[in-house]
């Protein structure tokens, strides 16, 4: 069964279906019975993945344009199976969350979930894409829905940050355009096949120009420092859901596709460039959470704590330790969960009170104390708190880089304590102390939001206490990464005997 | 005497001891997750789950006691937690039971207690989910067989620690008090989690298994940075200096809170910690070193904070450090304190709950108060309180034959042998602590009334009572139990190793008589000052040492001036750069090339002849060009 | 011979060059670029008279019939711009700009 062009085929004829419901409430259910499908679906698909067979799996290829050896290629590795179930798991959600955010937009409500369920497609097409050409094409594709559901639906500021998140995102992938068809021309095999292009470039110059190529792309996209500027201003004009996405699922391409394209394709010069990224990493995770900290904005901190987050995993990628890589790799997941209850949980705060601003709250714990009992239970995975996933990650992310980049990963290491300050004294002000006059009367979480918040939590907590199911899935995956590029884990000083390993 | 192997265990209590962890943390699920419709049994609940979870440790301890001494180390497997990194399991072993049991009985006669400390509070279900949240957690600190487990229930009890000191969070002070805990604890973990990638990069395990037994033949240098970095953790969980500040601020919680976790059980992870790492300090002279000059500083610094503290909780809370600062010191001297260590840590556990319970009577029966300079002859109104807390109070002073003379005089005897400077340090510690003590129990219970006109003071229910008089049962004997005949240290001695030679109990050592005699004098002080003399309402202004220990030895001034208010300037400087630097570049990119493309435009003018000048120009240029490159 | 009706055809185009340049009455400017055109027709037809094949009088007719739509477009148009704004003028109508 072809099964990820079904998934993608669901969706894009479920965004055409949603376009042709004439009522908005129905529209909003019928992309939300969609967004399940997809999801069972995709379920059903993983279950049968079989983490220790090939590499890639449920292959489909066809040829797109023959002349220039582009085919239409989807499969997927432990990697991108987990980020496809992370962005399918969030859809549905997001669907739920944003039920009445599309209300107020400039364009019908019909259209923000035909979007949603477009860019649902193109979030499984990215990860799925095993031919570069495609993978570019859906790379440039997922920006147009985004920059309709920023531009059209979101705050007083949206023009501005669409048209910014547009600029930059195009930017990087026009560098990337023209990487790739360097690179198909100078591997000279007359094929964009991702798999036929690994190791074909041999020569280190080459290498990496090629990788800048891409990188760049990937780093605006990421956003690693010193390109994370749109990301605040995207994030906090968004609609709730759509920032969701574009935080969860969107930037974690550029991640994603370091990880895939960065190493494999140009060994040598991820190597080369190996201090530069670690460096910009160590510096994007200590700076977002300082400037988090100064933040006066919840969307904007939030945002500004992605921008740490995002230097972890660009750290653990670029560490070439099997447990940083799968670290980074859990850590796109997890951030997924976290990062997206916390928005869609100050999303829903914001809704109730009309205001970004955290100067505007004060005592809400009094009122609605699930709404900050969810929300104090997002913040501390954002902070990686054991027992909650994003521990699991980070912790894998810093072990392994601490084996290779001791002062690196001890820099990053500050990145803790940082977290704790941001999260835990923006709830301070949020939540705690005497309830501000303009909440008096706010109400606690209905049940469609509960819903929105239950799976996210859970997830988090079954995954902060049994990370097993993901990582085994992830680390064949990342090893055979690692092993095409040829480096080996560093061996320990005093080795201890164990049994199993 | 080294530490025995870990044999794997299955079946009887100890296999089923996850039970424990597991029990406590159904409990506050349920109470989470339960919402209102758990309010009338919340509390029902809670104590059961906690009594629940001391019956599987009793068991367990039984079931310890029934194997040969050098297999009473029993690792239990649960679940491969992350692959490559850590399995999920436990470790049964002498050590660990012994914390287990403190935990959960005192744990237990807190829940017992809350009951009644809570009664009128709205919340007091959720307080006793947090409270089994608690003891969920710390059991899990105590009994993982990894590194990272410990860390998990590390963080859990700073979780609990945190919602519980914040439980009153619409008190703008509380929730301060609570984030800047779990912060300064963040500092600490900071220190534990680069200590765990060290072991991780040096061992490729992060088993208790691996490690400690390979201790030795890792560098010592590796050795003593590790040991530095899990000191540093220690030092925030345990409020040793200089990551002490929370401690005091902690007090903002329930007073049942500071009982079980600021007194008698978190802040004793750190001790826990080191001495359960006890092959790898014992690798590192070093380390080793600083830990008993942290342990010495801290047991000082402790006692003097806690002569000028007005507040009772405060001066109990100073008093904790202090002797927290005894455990770290006799910790750091090797097999020969370790048994003295954990056997000062429980008999502490008991009877600073004690203490502190009874403190928390003294507040319920006056309105909250918690300024001792408004208390004064409360003995007559609240008999039971009053004798409970005498006894603690004899008990933490050294009282012969009371819990403490044995265990802290074992720790300053075992020092004094150790090294004198050291020795002489706790032994004056000792002192201090004799007349802070004093001084609390004069200005409460003793001299005249002082009380404001609303307070009508009474002893309170017997739920409250029940636990106070169990606690200081356990304040009068424990010790002696503990440490006569090296019962404790043979216990232990599987576990954590023992000296080659067992110490021998003298009753009337130099060391001690010293001890005795300046904790004397440190009482005979304070009753001078504050039992015979009238205690004025507004605290005097004081000398300058008197306002040193007021001010917590300025360890606040110090955080703020070195890191709080650089950091607020660092921050404000980095929000400017980045909307100034890194977006104003971009923004002004954009400006720049908006700019010239405006000024550019005007070329179009809109008149005919202009444009079609232009493409003669452009046409003749061209045609130029071309003769001229089609010569050359 | 051939130079001759080249340098006509020179001449021609310059004045129509210059015309279109410096007049202001849009019909004159008009008549300028037909100048041109024929100037460029004259060559056309010089070149496929010297060379012997007929590919220079086809263009030639080619411009024809693209001048002769020309006319018909742009004279409307100068028809219709006189009507409402009683002028003829090319600098009167430079609304289209910036």
């Amino acid at each position: 069964m072809p099964w990820l062009s079904t998934l993608m085929g669901v969706s894009v004829l479920g965004a055409l279906g949603v376009t042709l419901v004439r009522n908005d409430k129905l529209a909003k259910q019928f992309t939300l019975v969609v967004s399940l499908i997809v999801l069972a679906l995709t379920v059903a698909m993983a279950v049968q993945f079989s983490p220790n067979g090939d590499k890639f799996q449920f292959a489909e290829t066809y040829d797109w344009i023959p002349a220039f050896g582009v085919h239409y290629g989807v499969a997927v590795d432990g990697i991108a199976l987990v980020l496809i179930l992370l962005s399918v798991i969030l859809v549905p959600i997001v669907v739920l969350a944003s039920w009445h955010d599309a209300e107020a937009g400039k364009r019908s409500v019909r259209t923000y979930f035909s979007l949603l369920l477009v860019l649902e497609a193109m979030m499984i097409g990215v990860f799925a894409a095993t031919d570069v050409f495609l993978f570019y094409v859906f790379f440039e594709a997922m920006l147009i829905p985004m920059y309709f559901m920023i531009g059209s639906y979101g705050g007083a500021q949206r023009s501005y940050a669409a048209v910014k998140f547009l600029l930059y995102s195009l930017f990087g992938g026009l560098l990337m355009l023209v990487a790739v068809i360097a690179l198909y021309s100078i591997a000279g095999k007359g094929t964009f096949m991702f798999t036929d292009l690994v190791g074909t470039i041999q020569d280190v110059t080459t290498q990496k120009w090629l990788f800048l190529g891409f990188f760049i792309a990937f780093a605006i996209k990421a956003p690693l420092w010193p390109f994370h500027t749109w990301l605040p201003d995207a994030a906090a004009q968004a609609p709730a859901g759509a920032a969701v996405l574009l935080v969860g699922v969107l930037d974690k391409v550029g991640t994603y596709g370091m990880l895939r394209f960065c190493l494999e394709l140009f060994p040598d010069a991820a190597k080369f460039f190996t201090p530069l990224v670690i460096t910009l990493s160590v510096i994007g995770i200590v700076y977002g959470a300082i400037v988090a900290i100064g933040q006066t904005d919840m969307k904007r901190l939030i945002a500004y704590t992605s921008v740490s987050h995002f230097g972890f995993i660009a750290m653990g990628v670029f560490a070439m330790t099997t447990t940083a890589g799968a670290g980074a790799t859990l850590y796109m997941v997890n951030h997924g969960f976290s990062t997206g209850a916390l928005f869609l949980i100050a999303g829903f705060l914001i809704y109730r009170r009309g205001s970004q601003y955290i100067a505007d709250y004060g005592g809400v714990q009094k009122v609605a104390p699930i709404l900050a009992g969810t929300f104090l239970v997002a913040g501390l995975s954002s902070l990686s708190l054991p027992g909650l996933s994003t521990f699991v990650s980070e912790f894998m992310v810093l072990t392994g880089t601490f084996q290779r980049y001791v002062v690196p990963s001890v820099i990053a290491t500050v990145g803790v304590i940082l977290a704790a300050i941001y999260i835990l004294w923006m709830y301070q002000r949020t939540m705690n102390g005497p309830t501000a006059e303009s909440v008096k009367s706010l109400p606690d979480l209905n049940a469609r939001e509960k819903w929105v918040v239950a799976p996210l939590v859970a997830l988090l907590l079954v995954f902060g206490f049994y990370p097993k199911p993901l990582l085994d899935v992830i680390h064949p995956a990342v090893q055979d990464t690692l092993s095409s590029v040829s480096v080996t884990d560093p061996q320990p000083a005093v080795p201890v005997a164990q049994e199993g390993q | 005497m080294e530490p025995a192997e870990i044999i794997q265990h299955s079946g009887g209590a100890i296999g089923a001891a996850w039970l424990m962890i597991a029990l406590p943390l159904v409990g506050a699920a349920v109470l989470l997750l339960g919402g209102r419709r758990t309010d009338k049994f919340g509390h029902l609940l809670g104590v059961l789950m906690a009594v629940a979870s001391f019956v599987v440790a009793a068991l367990s301890f039984v079931q310890l006691l029934g194997f040969a001494p050098g297999e009473r180390r029993r690792g239990i497997e649960l679940y491969e937690f992350i692959p490559g990194l850590a399995k999920m399991g436990l470790l049964v072993d002498p050590l660990s039971i012994s914390f287990c049991l403190l935990i959960t009985f005192v744990g237990s006669l807190i829940h017992v207690y809350s009951i009644g400390y809570m009664a009128h509070d709205p919340n007091r279900r959720r307080f006793f989910a947090y409270l089994n949240l608690f003891v969920a957690a710390m059991l899990l600190l105590v009994l993982a067989d990894n590194y990272v487990a410990l860390f998990v229930g590390w963080e859990g009890v700073g979780l609990a620690s945190y919602l519980l000191i914040g439980f009153w969070q619409h008190k703008p002070s509380a929730a301060t008090a609570a984030k800047k805990a779990f912060i300064v604890n963040r500092v600490g973990d900071f220190g534990l989690l680069i200590g765990i990638f060290t072991i991780f990069a040096t061992f490729h395990t992060l088993a208790f298994d691996g490690v400690l037994a390979n201790a030795d033949k890792a560098s010592s240098g590796t050795l003593t940075a590790i040991g530095l970095l899990l000191l540093v953790g220690a030092c925030g969980k345990s409020a040793q200096l200089p990551l002490q500040s929370w401690l005091l601020d902690a007090m903002e919680g329930p007073t049942p809170v500071s009982a079980l976790i600021h007194a008698a059980t978190m802040v004793t992870a750190g001790v826990y910690l080191i001495v359960r790492s006890g092959p790898i300090f014992q690798g590192a002279e070093t380390a080793q070193i600083v830990v008993t000059i942290v342990g010495v500083a801290t047991l000082l610094a402790g006692a003097i904070i806690g002569t000028a503290k007005d507040d009772i909780k405060k001066a109990l809370a100073g008093s904790t450090m202090s002797q927290i600062g005894y455990m770290v010191l006799a910790a750091g001297i090797g097999k020969a304190g370790y048994a003295f260590a954990i056997a000062h840590l429980i008999t502490h556990g008991f009877f600073k709950a004690d203490m502190f319970l009874g403190a928390g009577s003294v507040m319920h029966a006056m309105n909250d108060e918690v300024n001792m300079r408004k208390y004064g002859a409360l003995r007559k109104v609240m008999p039971v309180t009053f004798v409970t807390f005498l006894i603690g109070y004899l008990a933490i002073i050294g009282f012969p034959l009371l819990s403490g003379y044995f265990t802290k005089d074992g720790i300053i005897e075992t020092v004094m042998e150790h090294n004198a400077v050291l020795g002489w340090l706790a032994v004056l510690g000792a002192g201090i602590t004799g007349f802070y003590m004093s001084r609390l129990v004069f200005m409460t219970f003793f001299g005249a009334k002082r009380w404001e006109p609303t307070a009508h003071p009474h002893e309170s229910p017997a739920v409250m009572t029940w636990p106070l008089i169990i606690l200081s049962i356990g304040a009068i004997g424990l010790g002696a139990f503990l440490v006569l005949g090296n019962r404790f240290m043979t216990f232990l001695a599987p576990a954590v190793g023992a000296p080659e030679e067992m110490p021998a109990f003298h009753p009337f050592s130099p060391t001690g008589l010293a001890t005795l005699a300046l904790v004397a004098a440190g009482a005979v002080f304070a009753w001078l000052k504050y039992g015979r003399a009238e205690v004025p309402a507004l605290a005097p202004r004081g000398s300058f040492l008197t306002t040193f220990a007021r001010r917590d030895l300025y360890g606040d001034a110090l955080n703020e001036a070195l890191f709080m208010r650089p950091g607020q300037w660092l921050t404000r400087l980095a929000v400017f750069f980045d909307n100034r630097g890194v977006d104003g570049l971009v923004n002004g990119l954009a400006a720049g090339i908006g700019g010239t493309s405006g000024r550019l435009r005007r070329v179009q003018t809109g008149f005919v002849r202009s444009y079609a000048l232009s493409i003669f120009l452009g046409a003749a240029l061209l045609a130029g060009a071309w003769l001229v490159v089609g010569n050359l | 011979m051939t130079t001759h009706y080249l340098v006509l055809s020179a001449l021609l185009f310059a004045i129509g060059g210059v015309g279109v340049l410096v007049r202001r009455n849009a019909i004159v400017v008009f008549m300028c670029v037909e100048l041109m055109l024929n100037a460029c027709n004259l060559a056309f037809v010089t070149f496929a008279r010297q060379n012997g094949n007929l590919d220079g009088q086809v263009i030639a007719f080619f411009v024809m019939i693209v001048a002769a739509a020309e006319v018909v477009i742009g004279l409307a148009i100068i028809v219709t711009i006189f009507r409402t704004r009683r002028s003829a003028s090319v600098d009167d109508v430079s609304l289209l700009k910036y």
